[in-house]
């Protein structure tokens, strides 16, 4: 991708290089082929609009190109492939606190396997950052309530700076981190060497010890709609309104649950705005994602060895 | 200085009212239209971005602003409306009776559109103190447990969400209140001229151009009211 | 005082010398005077901008932050940000060049409401004196741009204050569009139709038209956040029910066309300016008029071109980048008609002249760097980097400026009635050109290497850039105070300016330099096209008296 990026940017120099260079010589050029001599007067002219028209289509034209490969890459860029391993990042003034789904913890670094699609769900905790990967040619702003994606693949080892983009106060020009690229095998190792549990068992051990599970049952009816498989999935709401069950929307349904009521079910729902943190609710978030995985894949999301197809057949809508 | 380079015989011709730049009375008042018609657009954008955000806000968050929106008192919002409504009448009147040279009429209908303009305030002051007393004033002391009552289900509303509403409606409602304090302000000013005798059916641009910066300030709240009181009011 | 110089010299009065003393300047309704009560204070506002804008190239120096501490320096920006933008771009051609130069151009006596356009002045004024009290204070460190929610729950300076200060500038700013439209509607001399109008009439047109609509979004947005702020509401704090998106929104939809208020007068400048110094009708003038308002209408439908990395959706970056192409092509219909305007000129090397191609050159810089950052896959790498700092400078510095300075040189011996030297002139043009180009280039490569906005302190790798770019800043400094120097010189020492020492075209070169209180002895009336230059003949020689 971030070739692709390059590649166009080179294409914007050589075009915007050529324009430039083309009005600087006429400019030089006739200012001092008609510069003033005495006796020789100017020669009006009132315009034409055959050239008007022309110096407009034209440059719209080549405009339109830029315009199209930019979106493009842009799309792209903005839709995470079905089989990208998830990582939570939470930012915070004046730091990034990233969570693998394995449970691995790291401050302000980012370790990645090569060859394999990664895709970062942030929130902010405070103010409006960016995550900014200059080598990727990615950012993305960082929010605070809601989420935002990113993704990327990396494909030469190396360490590469991340730094913040958007302008959060004191430290913004010290919020910076890296990502660390590693060959698979290394990273496997790295991986292993972790001492907290995956994402989605503390997310199901919170979901437990909140009293989420007293409500929201998956053997018999409860008084909450039963979680499994609704992740990406189209929900009816109370008020006639369809909406996807994407990160944002449990989210939201953790922190206000009276926003979004599913049909057929009454507002009884407390909320959890300041008793959960980002990461719990990171937690919580992975782990309701965990029940939409078919059986024997809980866990094993983000290995290559993921059977695609069966995901793919979760996730139709 | 203005007077400097015209001469006393120039001078005596023209009314007194013309201002020199000027190349004569017509000129004059097409500018001054114009130049009021500009600054009401100006007033329209200002508003115009609350009126965004309140669009915004209610699309996402409807239940609780229905919620809130029905611990309004429609009545005195009703009550304001034909107040303002009958104030934009006495304003028209007021121009006609300057257009006819009666001054006594004209002072007459700017002193009753302020004092309906000062009704308008004096009700909206008894709702803003309701407001208080029931702790819907947005800040440290907001409360908001009521339910949206909808067709006789009650269905419990995020209280940040009902405090978003009371904000853009102290907001909406605090802004339009400080244009009619001031066109209160102006029409008391006008009539005070008036009354000296400064309006004649020959020059009485300032009460048409007054006269039209009070119609929007009208035409606003004709927008504020349904928005803000009449969200879901099925009973 | 200067004027009582200039009197000595000159038997009739004169702007300057109808009435002396400070209550005849502060309450003067005289377009001309209150053009010159800006220019003072804008000066005032500009060296104070360029003061906070040394701070930050020798803070940037070193990699390391050791000039001052990262929150001194994040106010540093601030200042400098809020002070170029609100007290110094957004007025300075509209109420130095535009008061001056609007009613003369058409043949009135003077802006259609004076009063309003005192009230303007005073506005500025009071707005300025609120700032500089608070900056004096503590400042405040948000950006210019006071994102929410950093503005309005993060940041512990004083955000209100400065926000106040913007809204009565603000205001300052739509007085005086307000006043341009009427004026130019209804005061038109006899004669003086849409089709023969100066083109610096229909550029400040064009930009009264954004003063008017858009302004008044961006005062209400500040008066969102201040009571946000001083009520702890949650209008765009998430964690209150609102949406920090909604303020970026709010902001842009009178930022993005802000920065047209700024561009298209100096394009006004510049279109005078080609045409007198190649003495020929200027090509295409339907087509540059029109380019003006087409700029001020598309400019409002382009505003979340800023936030493509902001968290909106996919489809509205579509369809706010290819609309952000559109606008290119007026911008560049000008710049090519003003070249093609060069063709079979005759061509004068004037300061005034050398301004205008400096700014042909630069703002095609900048505007084409403007392409790169409307095109998606590039901006979501370049955004929030030094990449936008060096475009919008070009654009702002590289055009805004030059466009000013050339205005300033070539009217000036109708503002003041004296010459200024040439030579110094040349040399100070000179100077801004080279200094600006090292100053800002630099910028953009550091920009696509990754180096962030708004940054204390950076890895030490981008520091040549910086040490480049620093450099440039200080020969820049230098080209932009000597014109301070030489201007103040020339009023007591330049050579006393004619009537028409260009020998342009244009209503403001037939009366006398510099013109009577009420304009004209009597009111002209037009039968001519504009830039009618075939039936002026040329002076014999290349540069006016006392070069």
């Amino acid at each position: 991708m971030s070739g692709q990026v390059d590649a166009l940017y080179i294409y914007l120099l050589l075009v915007a290089g050529v324009m430039t260079t083309l009005i600087f010589l006429a400019v030089a050029i006739l200012a001092i082929k008609y510069r003033r001599k005495p006796g020789v007067e100017a020669h009006q002219i009132e315009g034409s609009t055959i050239l008007e028209i022309t110096w407009s289509i034209i440059p719209f034209g080549v405009m339109l190109t830029f315009f199209i490969w930019g979106a493009v890459i842009y799309f792209q860029e903005r839709t995470p492939p079905a089989d990208a391993t998830e990582v939570y990042v939470v930012a915070k003034q004046w730091m990034w606190k990233v969570e693998h789904m394995e449970g691995q913890r790291e401050i302000n670094e980012l370790h990645v396997p090569t060859g394999q699609n990664v895709k970062l769900i942030m929130t902010s905790q405070d103010v409006i950052h960016s995550f900014f990967v200059p080598a990727f040619r990615i950012k993305q702003d960082v929010l605070p309530g809601r989420y935002t994606t990113l993704w990327f693949k990396a494909t030469k080892p190396g360490v590469y700076h991340l730094f913040c983009a958007e302008y959060c106060g004191t430290m913004h020009s010290g919020m910076g981190g890296s990502i660390v690229v590693m060959e698979p095998q290394e990273y496997a190792q790295w991986m292993a060497g972790s001492a907290s549990p995956p994402l989605q068992e503390t997310g199901q051990q919170l979901f437990s010890s909140l009293g989420c599970s007293t409500c929201h049952r998956s053997d018999v009816q409860g008084r909450g709609p039963n979680l499994a498989g609704i992740y990406n999935k189209p929900v009816l709401l109370e008020d006639g309104r369809t909406v996807i069950a994407d990160e944002n929307y449990v989210r939201e349904s953790i922190l206000n649950p009276t926003a979004k009521i599913v049909s057929g079910f009454k507002p009884v729902m407390p909320t959890f705005q300041g008793i959960v943190s980002e990461e719990q609710l990171n937690a919580l978030v992975a782990y309701v994602k965990s029940l939409s995985q078919p059986p024997g894949t809980a866990g094993l999301q983000g290995q290559p060895s993921a059977p695609p197809a069966e995901t793919q057949k979760m996730q139709v809508q | 200085m203005a007077h400097s380079q015209v001469t006393e015989a120039e001078h005596a011709e023209h009314n007194p009212a013309l201002r020199h730049h000027f190349a004569d009375e017509q000129q004059q008042k097409n500018a001054a239209s114009l130049g009021m018609w500009l600054f009401l657009v100006t007033e329209i954008m200002f508003f115009g971005g609350m009126f965004c955000a309140y669009l915004v806000y209610r699309l996402a968050h409807f239940n609780a602003f229905a919620a809130a929106s029905q611990q309004l008192d429609i009545r005195m919002g009703a009550i304001n409306t034909a107040v303002l409504l009958v104030s934009s009448v006495t304003v028209v009147l007021a121009v006609k009776a300057a257009e006819s040279g009666n001054r006594k009429q004209l002072v007459s209908y700017l002193v009753v559109t302020v004092l309906l303009g000062l009704t308008f305030l004096g009700i909206k002051a008894i709702e803003y103190k309701e407001k208080f007393e029931k702790h819907h004033v947005p800040g440290a002391t907001f409360q908001f447990n009521e339910p949206f009552d909808d067709n006789g289900k009650q269905i419990p509303v995020n209280p940040n969400e009902a405090q978003l509403f009371f904000s853009l409606y102290f907001a909406m409602t605090g802004m339009h209140a400080l244009h009619m304090i001031i066109g209160c302000g102006l029409f008391s000013v006008l009539a005070v001229l008036a009354w000296k005798g400064h309006y004649s059916p020959g020059y009485f641009t300032p009460i048409e151009n007054a006269g039209l910066y009070w119609h929007l300030v009208d035409i606003i709240w004709i927008y504020l009211f349904p928005l803000l009181y009449l969200i879901s009011r099925h009973s | 005082m200067a004027s009582e110089a200039i009197a000595a010299n000159q038997a009739p009065t004169n702007y300057l010398t109808n009435g002396y003393g400070l209550k005849s300047w502060l309450l003067t309704t005289d377009h001309k005077r209150i053009a010159i009560l800006y220019l003072i204070s804008i000066t005032i506002f500009f060296f104070l901008g360029g003061f906070f804008a040394m701070l930050i190239r020798l803070e940037l120096l070193t990699p390391q932050g050791d000039l001052m501490q990262a929150d001194t320096y994040n106010k540093v920006f601030t200042m400098h940000g809020m002070i170029m933008v609100f007290f110094f771009l957004i007025p300075v051609v509209p109420a130095v060049l535009g008061n001056f130069l609007v009613p003369i151009m058409i043949g009135a006596k003077d802006l259609a409401f004076p009063r309003i356009n005192l009230l303007s002045w005073y506005l500025y004024a009071i707005a300025g004196v609120l700032f500089l009290h608070c900056m004096l204070v503590g400042g405040v460190d948000t950006g210019w741009t006071f994102y929410t929610p950093f503005s309005t729950v993060g940041s512990n300076t004083n955000v209100i204050e400065a926000g106040l200060a913007v809204f009565i500038a603000g205001f300052s700013s739509i007085f005086t569009g307000l006043n341009f439209i009427v004026t130019v509607h209804r005061m038109r001399a006899p004669g003086l139709t849409w089709d023969r109008l100066p083109l610096f009439i229909w550029a400040n047109y064009a930009t009264s038209l954004i003063m008017v609509l858009g302004t008044p979004v961006v005062a209400i947005t500040i008066v969102l956040v201040a009571v946000e702020r001083l009520f702890h509401l949650g209008i765009f704090d998430p964690k209150l029910g609102g949406d920090p998106l909604l303020f970026q929104h709010l902001f842009w939809f009178y930022s993005h066309p802000a920065v047209y208020i700024m561009i298209l007068p100096s394009m006004g400048v510049v279109s005078e300016l080609i045409t007198c110094f190649s003495r020929k009708r200027v090509f295409g003038y339907k087509f540059i008029a029109l380019s003006s308002v087409a700029i001020a209408v598309l400019g409002f439908l382009v505003w979340a071109h800023h936030m493509f990395v902001a968290g909106i959706s996919l489809y509205a970056a579509m369809i706010f980048s290819f609309l952000t192409f559109f606008i290119g092509v007026p911008s560049a219909i000008k710049v090519f008609n003003w070249t093609a305007t060069l063709y079979r000129g005759s061509i004068s090397y004037a300061t005034p002249m050398l301004y205008a191609f400096g700014f042909i050159g630069l703002f095609t810089i900048g505007g084409l760097t403007g392409l790169f950052l409307a095109t998606l896959g590039i901006d979501v790498h370049v955004t929030d980097t030094y990449f936008v700092v060096a475009h919008f400078h070009y654009v702002m510095v590289g055009g805004v400026l030059m466009g000013f300075l050339g205005g300033m040189h070539f009217w000036w011996p109708k503002i003041s009635g004296r010459m200024y030297p040439e030579g110094w002139a040349k040399l100070s043009a000179l100077l801004v050109f080279v200094g600006f180009n090292l100053t800002f280039f630099p910028q953009f490569i550091l920009g696509y290497v990754g180096m962030p906005r708004r940054y204390w302190q950076y890895p030490p790798e981008f520091q040549v850039l910086n040490v480049l770019s620093t450099a440039g800043s200080s020969v820049l400094a230098v080209g932009y105070l000597l014109p301070m120097i030489y201007f103040l010189w020339s009023l007591r020492y330049g050579p006393i300016a004619e009537a028409n020492p260009w020998n342009a075209a244009g209503l403001e070169w037939k009366t006398a330099s510099p013109p009577p209180t009420f304009n004209f002895d009597e009111t002209p009336v037009v039968t001519w096209e504009a830039y009618n230059y075939d039936e002026i003949p040329p002076k014999e020689m290349e540069v006016p008296v006392g070069s």
